[in-house]
């Protein structure tokens, strides 16, 4: 009997020839990452632990992304702490403000997650790295920190859901949008503990910006990973970036699974998620009249380079409506200066939208574009739970980037076609 | 262990249990002081030391912040009991030593204001305000022994340990 892909690389990582579902492992890790939230309290636990040293300086990555440029004293000095930490030990994989970007759309980037690998991450999204045939997935601090000494994990082998997608992709629908179709179908708890697979016709012609923001989105699923195997488009992505050396791993013809989903890429137009959880979808021309204050393009799931272009393709010449603010938040420091060169900037702020430094800011709630009581934002983020962009009497709703441009010009939301 | 329940629901994510405006620290005791703040105001001033919560499905989903159970941990909060837990949180709990089982019935019949009492070790839960006995699968002994050790940093410094010796 074969194994899925997470079950191979848990396996192989783990010196065993075969892993079943179930079974409790410990792996060796190829790359452990924390951020400005998440690594303080590792580094205090790292420091209790009583080694001296990390188990290598190259495969940590330290992002202080969330809640900088500082955002308050508070943060400057969590901030500094793991500065100081990355500067004792040495880390190669430190970024500071001016080199970094949020961390899961920096280390595909920096081409530090790689097809093959396990990488854990203190922040729940490090399953994007599905999208490059990664196992990747979010832990603790507790776990960053025995993992920065030891250089290794527990894990419980995850059962996989096979999830295919079949037919064409729709005009305006991208990875964002297969995503949320699909939590609307499962559910929120519809992947607890499971490895997804995605798989089928429409996920080969995914972009790779946009694969990343698929599998950005299977912790919303309560997934432990979300993988695409590997293919041409994933090569030519990580080839050229590459920090290490990687095997990529591929699927056994006889793997089993736990289910099986099947999807019609016909049936599935842009989404929408209503407030508070990402299963309440449904497809844009279902929305009904939703009003906005704020529109935000950004965060790990959407602030890449095929977000910004889908966004000032819509934004081109036209202004922002007068009772909408818009942000927009490029992922790191090099899509900042692509989007330069490429006039992208120029656009938006023509269009009267705001562009920021990469920061997480808004997506959690933590700075840059807060919510009052009673305001209502798209977002191109994550995440709608109450008060995850300000004020418990907020609401948010997530979309793509296409959707979040067109309603920022509507001040409502609407469907590109509306507003072009 | 025993105590005063609290009952929650479906999906309580990890904003809920500690909002990101407080992540900017992360003193357990500061963390405490907005306990499930999103969810219900009051519950920090409301919670002692020795209660449960008791919640259903999906429990602390969201966030990889380990700041929710140690939030938890630090507002006094003895053991938590849910349907199901998100893998995540699950993991964080048992890395801190926090005390947690998954018991679909327990979660579905006890309630808010009900006094229970949790043998961990047997895996027990026991209404007193009913006389209903549930039954939590055990854990395994990896964890039992992590667990057993204060948590992983416990854990793993009696491996290094026991490596040199
Ligand atoms: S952008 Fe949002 S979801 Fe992504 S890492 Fe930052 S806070 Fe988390």
């Amino acid at each position: 009997m074969g194994m899925t892909i997470a079950e191979k690389i848990l396996a192989q990582h783990a010196g065993k020839d075969v892993v079943r579902p179930g079974e409790l492992i410990t792996a060796r890790v190829d790359m452990v990452l924390g951020n400005d939230i998440t690594s303080p309290l590792a580094i205090n636990e790292f420091k209790k632990i009583g080694v001296n040293r990390v188990f290598d300086k190259d495969r940590i990555a330290l992002v202080p992304d969330h809640f900088t440029p500082n955002k308050d004293i508070k943060s400057a000095e969590q901030s500094k702490l793991l500065r100081e930490f990355a500067r004792e030990h040495q880390i190669t994989y430190y970024y500071e403000v001016g080199r970094m970007g949020i961390e899961h759309a920096l280390l595909p980037e920096e081409g530090l997650a790689l097809p093959g690998e396990i990488i854990i991450g203190a922040d729940s999204h490090t399953c994007t790295y599905g999208a490059l045939g990664a196992m990747s997935t979010g832990v603790g601090s507790t776990d960053m920190a025995a993992a920065m000494a030891l250089g290794e994990a527990w894990f419980k082998v995850p059962s996989t859901l096979k999830f295919v997608f079949n037919g064409k992709l729709q005009p305006w629908v991208s990875g964002k949008d297969l995503v949320l179709y699909l939590i609307g179908k499962i559910g929120v708890d519809g992947a607890l503990y499971r490895s997804m697979e995605f798989w089928g016709e429409m996920i080969s012609s995914l972009s790779m910006d946009s694969r990343l923001a698929m599998c950005n989105m299977a912790i919303e699923a309560g997934a432990k990973c979300g993988i695409i195997e590997p293919d041409q488009i994933t090569l030519d992505y990580v080839t050229p970036r590459a920090k290490r050396n990687f095997t990529p791993v591929y699927v056994d013809k006889d793997a089993e699974y736990e289910k099986v989903y099947t999807f019609s890429g016909d049936e599935i137009e842009p989404q929408v998620a209503f407030p508070h959880l990402p299963e309440n979808t449904r497809g844009i021309s279902e929305v009904g009249e939703v009003r906005l204050d704020q529109v935000v393009i950004g965060s790990c799931t959407n602030g890449r380079m095929e977000d910004l272009r889908i966004a000032a393709e819509i934004l081109r010449g036209k202004k922002v409506h007068r009772d909408v603010r818009l942000l927009i938040i490029p992922g790191t420091q090099n899509i900042v200066r692509q989007a330069m060169r490429e006039g992208l900037l120029e656009i938006f702020i023509a269009a009267e939208a705001v562009v920021s430094t990469p920061t997480c800011g808004p997506c959690l709630g933590g700075h840059m574009g807060i919510l009052a009581n009673g305001e209502r934002a798209l977002a191109t983020t994550n995440r709608n739970f109450v008060g995850r962009m300000g004020h418990p009497g907020s609401e948010v709703y997530l979309s793509n980037p296409a959707i979040a441009a067109a309603s920022a010009i509507a001040g409502k939301i609407c469907a590109p076609g509306e507003v072009l | 262990m025993q105590g005063y329940v609290w009952k929650f629901g479906n999906d309580i994510d990890t904003d809920a249990i500690i909002p990101a405006r407080y992540l900017n620290t992360s003193d357990p005791a500061e963390l405490a002081k907005h306990l499930m703040e999103d969810a219900d105001e009051s519950f920090p001033s409301k919670v002692k030391a020795g209660d449960m919560i008791v919640a259903l499905k999906n429990f602390g989903c969201g966030s990889s912040r380990e700041h929710a159970p140690l939030a938890i941990k630090a507002g006094g909060v003895a053991c938590v009991i849910a349907h199901s837990f998100a893998r995540i949180f699950y993991r964080n709990a048992i890395n801190i030593g926090l005390p947690i089982l998954e018991s679909p019935a327990a979660a579905e019949k006890i309630e808010q204001g009900h006094e229970i009492r949790v043998d961990l070790a047997a895996g027990t839960i026991e209404n007193l305000s009913t006389g209903e006995i549930y039954q939590a699968a055990p854990f395994p002994p990896f964890m039992q022994t992590i667990m057993d050790k204060g948590g992983l940093i416990g854990y793993v410094k009696w491996r290094l340990e026991s490596e040199q010796s």
